[in-house]
């Protein structure tokens, strides 16, 4: 059962995969078939002649016979893999927290969360007593150095060259030695039967869209959402938060968009509000950064009324 | 002394259980199958029917893990380090702490399987395995241990065997399987130059695997960032730790054998004496590194480890820390520099104390540090906070204690607990039966 279950897993990655080599073909390899059409089109009355531009940047005429067309050669889509030549990162801005918990919920409801511990967690902190307190929400930070990852006996958590960390629930021994190395205790597990309803559960496993279903026995936790960026959306947290804490984007564009939409220079924005990283000293190198609670949007006791200290996953109607 | 070499294999062969016996046996089947039910509803229901959460993600599951591993490590000891240092006293020691040493590495395998929340993956460890994980090197070193004491534990039987399919009391089918088991063991000088040598070379070999088993066992806790765990001390302390326990347990199963076999030919009291003398220096260098891994950081306080520290000395987990430092560790050390504390009776009662301190040490170094992550807890279940066992949990941990006693009890049963042939040789009986039976 479990083997059939894994293989049409597989075949849901290469048909994935397909539809994203496709993409890929037309934006990056696309260079080089476009020479080439240009090239002979130019060179069509020069009888086989074509136009090429050598590596130190001179053009050069070549005969279109010695010109052969590189196969395509593109990996698949792979989701140990994840997006190629991206970088993803979020910036969270705790002057704008008012513990609203939209992104909580969002981040709930979306991947079908049923257990007592949410994937997003808003902490109460306060560093000192002579400091002002102020909310934070926290998610897996996606670290370059994922302590995680470095203990994993079956290699079932693993990172991605996009930056992402994620789970094969599917590999998973729920030894929970990846929970004891988290320093940011976001990693969840499913102590008993994860029940979550009928579209969850009727949906393939696929660890880029963590949660759906999730399994006895494994662990979760925040994935970073792969299953909308794949879609060219923004994760739920970020859209669903109404006061912009979170944005989201890609470090090599150098760029982070919010739930409203406005992007922003990422490196700008680090260096002039002093953006940091969680717990920086243990050299686990976080994707997630955050900027101080200086110059508050709203005010910290604004979020107190919706705090509630023993519940981080709202239950309406248990079965 | 006058002893016969008949009287010496009459004394020393495997003989059958009396009622007491029988009844003990049928308690730790009682107790096996009780926790076999439990795991049963635990492999349904999964890992819920536990005390652990996502805070104490690990329990007493890993702690009587540590505590196997810790046990296990007495057979190295007193079979390959006395034995290397050639030291002849611990001759009919060294058959007890083998079987120790079997039945607790068998456990401790069991145990971590227990504690998987998918147990059906298991072979994934095999088939997936990434060397980088600690948990890796667990598996490849307790396995390695468990080949070696097993074969420690059955090389210097063989001799044995072939007495007892001789002359032992059993019946004929059982003689017939020590006949088996002893390989056509002769005597002759070639299989005794093999003989010899393999038991060497397996000393030499299980004594860096024995460190291995307990100082990666404490990696799997030093590798992580937590505070109480985060410490370069921890190798050497866990093995500090599990000689202590190993002795204890040596100690323990000894007293009991010897008053339940009147075996006080064989284990005399100066045994006692000089396993107390040893137990005394283990104590005391174990307690070197507890000092070590506890008043470096409280003199450094810094502000995780003060949280965790204050836990242990004065709050939620002082009174079981101070019960296994102080009843497990310190007292013991006192009530062993007297020689009348090194008399059978009161050593059995301070080794009982020494192991039952270690198996709570256990606890409280796994189970406390979970419970101060670096974020605070906030946003679960109140009871989420606090750690403790379910009765579940309890019966399971139960029956895997219960399941080494088992291995131990048969294993006792079926083997002669102190070597026949190197006690013969060793009180010059030997030659003189070669003459006579020729």
């Amino acid at each position: 059962m479990e083997e059939i279950k894994k293989d049409n897993t597989r075949r849901d990655f290469i048909d994935k995969g397909i539809k994203i080599g496709k993409i890929g073909a037309l934006l990056s390899v696309g260079g080089l078939a476009v020479v080439k059409i240009f090239g002979s089109k130019a060179n069509a009355a020069d009888n086989d002649m074509v136009e090429l531009m050598s590596t130190d940047g001179t053009l050069i005429q070549v005969p279109a016979s010695e010109v052969t067309q590189v196969p395509e050669n593109k990996p698949a889509y792979d989701p140990r893999e994840g997006f190629h030549n991206r970088k993803f990162v979020m910036v969270v801005d705790l002057a704008k927290c008012r513990n609203a918990k939209k992104c909580q919920s969002s981040c709930n409801k979306n991947h079908y969360i049923t257990g007592d511990n949410a994937w997003i967690k808003i902490y109460k902190m306060q560093e000192t007593e002579k400091t002002a307190p102020y909310w934070q929400p926290t998610l897996c930070q996606h670290c370059d150095h994922p302590p995680c990852v470095k203990v994993c006996p079956v290699d079932a958590t693993f990172k991605r060259r996009d930056g992402i960390v994620l789970i094969d629930n599917n590999r998973c021994i729920g030894c929970r030695f990846c929970m004891a190395a988290c320093p940011y205790s976001v990693r969840i597990f499913n102590w008993s039967d994860p029940w979550q309803g009928e579209t969850a559960e009727n949906t393939e496993y696929n660890p880029d869209h963590a949660g759906v279903p999730s399994q006895q026995g494994t662990v979760d936790k925040c994935d970073f959402c792969p299953h909308m960026i794949d879609k060219g959306e923004l994760p739920h947290c970020v859209s669903a938060c109404p006061n912009d804490v979170f944005s989201f984007g890609d470090m090599y564009e150098d760029t982070v968009t919010n739930g409203s939409g406005q992007s922003v220079q990422l490196s700008k924005l680090l260096k002039d509000r002093a953006g940091y990283r969680l717990m920086e000293s243990l050299g686990t190198e976080p994707s997630v950064y955050y900027l101080p609670p200086s110059d508050r949007v709203v005010d910290f006791e604004e979020g107190v009324s919706n705090y509630t200290e023993f519940e981080s996953v709202e239950k309406t109607d248990k079965p | 002394m006058n002893q016969t070499y008949d009287q010496l294999v009459d004394d020393l062969s495997p003989k059958k259980f009396g009622w007491k016996g029988k009844i003990w046996t049928a308690f730790l089947v009682f107790v096996i199958l009780l926790g076999v039910y439990s795991y049963i509803q635990q492999f349904r229901e999964g890992l819920i029917v536990t005390g652990m959460r996502d805070y104490a993600l690990w329990g007493v599951y890993i702690s009587n893990f540590v505590f196997f591993v810790a046990i296990s490590l007495v057979g190295s000891l007193v079979t390959a380090i006395l034995r290397l240092s050639g030291v002849q006293w611990s001759t009919p020691l060294t058959r007890i702490a083998e079987i120790i040493a079997v039945a607790a590495i068998i456990m401790a395998g069991l145990t971590i399987i227990i504690d998987m929340g998918r147990p059906d993956r298991m072979l994934n460890l095999f088939m997936h395995g990434r060397l980088q994980s600690p948990i890796i090197w667990d598996v490849i070193v307790i396995t390695t241990y468990l080949f070696i004491s097993v074969l420690l534990l059955y090389y210097p039987l063989l001799p044995d065997f072939s007495i007892l399919k001789k002359r032992g009391q059993g019946s004929l089918r059982l003689r017939e399987w020590y006949g088996k088991l002893s390989l056509n063991w002769s005597g002759d000088s070639k299989q005794h130059k093999i003989y010899t040598q393999s038991i060497k070379l397996l000393s030499v070999m299980i004594i860096p695997v024995a460190f291995a088993i307990h100082t990666v066992t404490a990696w799997l806790f030093a590798t992580t960032y937590r505070p109480g765990w985060d410490s370069t001390n921890f190798g050497p302390y866990f093995i500090a730790g599990a000689f202590v326990a190993g002795a204890g347990a040596v100690i323990a199963v000894m007293y009991v054998l010897r008053k339940t076999y009147q075996l006080e030919n064989y284990i005399t009291d100066e045994h006692f004496d000089k396993m107390g003398k040893m137990l005394v220096l283990l104590c005391l260098v174990y307690l070197y590194f507890n000092i070590n891994e506890y008043l470096i950081p409280t003199y450094k306080s810094t502000e995780e480890e003060a949280v965790h520290l204050q836990s242990l000395f004065t709050g939620e987990y002082a009174a079981l820390f101070w019960t296994a430092i102080v009843g497990g560790l310190v007292l013991p050390v006192i009530a062993l520099l007297f020689p009348k504390g090194r008399k059978p009776l009161p050593l059995f009662i301070v080794a009982i104390a020494v192991v039952l301190g270690a198996w709570w040490k256990r606890y409280i170094i796994v189970i406390p540090t979970l419970s101060h992550p670096f974020l605070p807890i906030q946003g679960v279940p109140e009871s989420w906070r606090h750690y403790s066992p379910t009765w579940m949990e309890w019966s399971i941990t139960l029956a895997t204690l219960a399941g080494a006693l088992l291995i131990i009890t048969l294993l006792v049963r079926f083997l002669p607990i102190v070597p026949i042939q190197e006690t013969a040789e060793e009180k010059g009986l030997l030659e003189m039966t070669k003459i006579t039976e020729s």
